[in-house]
């Protein structure tokens, strides 16, 4: 199914996008993360990052749909 | 009574946003007549500024980057939790995007209570929290040309 992934500071650079759309068989963000972290080479663990689905945090093993939009967050750093 | 009904008609047309990201400087004077209230005997700000060093390296400036769709729901959702978990009237906080300078204003804080302690508490508390919880992310750029993104501990990324 289609979804599409938003990347944000650090991930963006290594990424070198800040977003894309692919085809994955995916069927939660964990799985979805092992898979672009190994095609981009994140460095980060889960337990360092944060997932939102479609503009909400999500737990790593909710269901993904087609066209979700699904951002990996990196520990943020605001303030 | 047909005065007070056109306010309230107002207000209805344009809900209050507490939580703000701003690509513009932000205008301290402008945003605290918003935590007015009668009942109120105390006001407490928290001004982050954008500081010339971090980490034993000189700073030159920085860009601040944000997920804008979360950051202003949990940014919202943080200062509606400290209307129910403090004792306060209102509370605000705006918080830049885009590149800052040394010495400019990075985030802004603004707390009424009833009394002092209580607005020094949730002024804290709501800080705190900003900066745990909200996906804004901080890229230095460094007087030697360099420059990462920090993730926490205030260290630049080390994961990716």
């Amino acid at each position: 199914m289609k979804l599409t992934l938003l990347y944000f500071a650090s991930l963006a650079d290594r990424a070198g996008c800040a977003a894309e759309t692919l085809d994955s068989v995916a069927r939660t963000p964990r799985e979805l993360y092992a898979e672009v972290a190994q095609a981009r080479g994140f460095g980060f663990a889960v337990e360092h990052l944060r997932v939102a689905v479609n503009g909400a945090f999500v737990s790593w093993d909710a269901p993904l749909a087609a066209g979700d939009e699904i951002v990996f967050l990196p520990p943020v750093s605001g303030g | 009574m047909n005065g007070e009904a056109g306010d309230a008609r107002g207000q209805a047309a344009m809900p209050m946003k507490r939580f703000q990201l701003s690509e513009e400087p932000i205008d301290v004077g402008a945003e605290r007549p918003a935590l007015d209230h009668a009942a109120a005997g105390a006001y407490a700000s928290f001004e982050g500024w954008v500081r010339d060093h971090n980490d034993g390296r000189a700073v030159q400036r920085l860009d601040y980057q944000a997920y804008a769709a979360l950051a202003s729901t949990e940014g919202e959702a943080i200062l509606d939790e400290a209307l129910v978990r403090f004792r306060v009237r209102e509370a605000r906080c705006v918080h830049r995007v885009g590149r800052l300078a040394i010495g400019d204003l990075a985030v802004w804080v603004g707390v009424s209570a009833d009394h002092r302690g209580d607005a020094f508490e949730a002024c804290r508390w709501i800080i705190d929290e900003v900066k745990r919880r909200v996906p804004i992310w901080k890229n230095e750029h460094y007087v030697d040309g360099e420059s990462g993104w920090l993730h926490p501990d205030n260290r630049p990324a080390e994961g990716v």
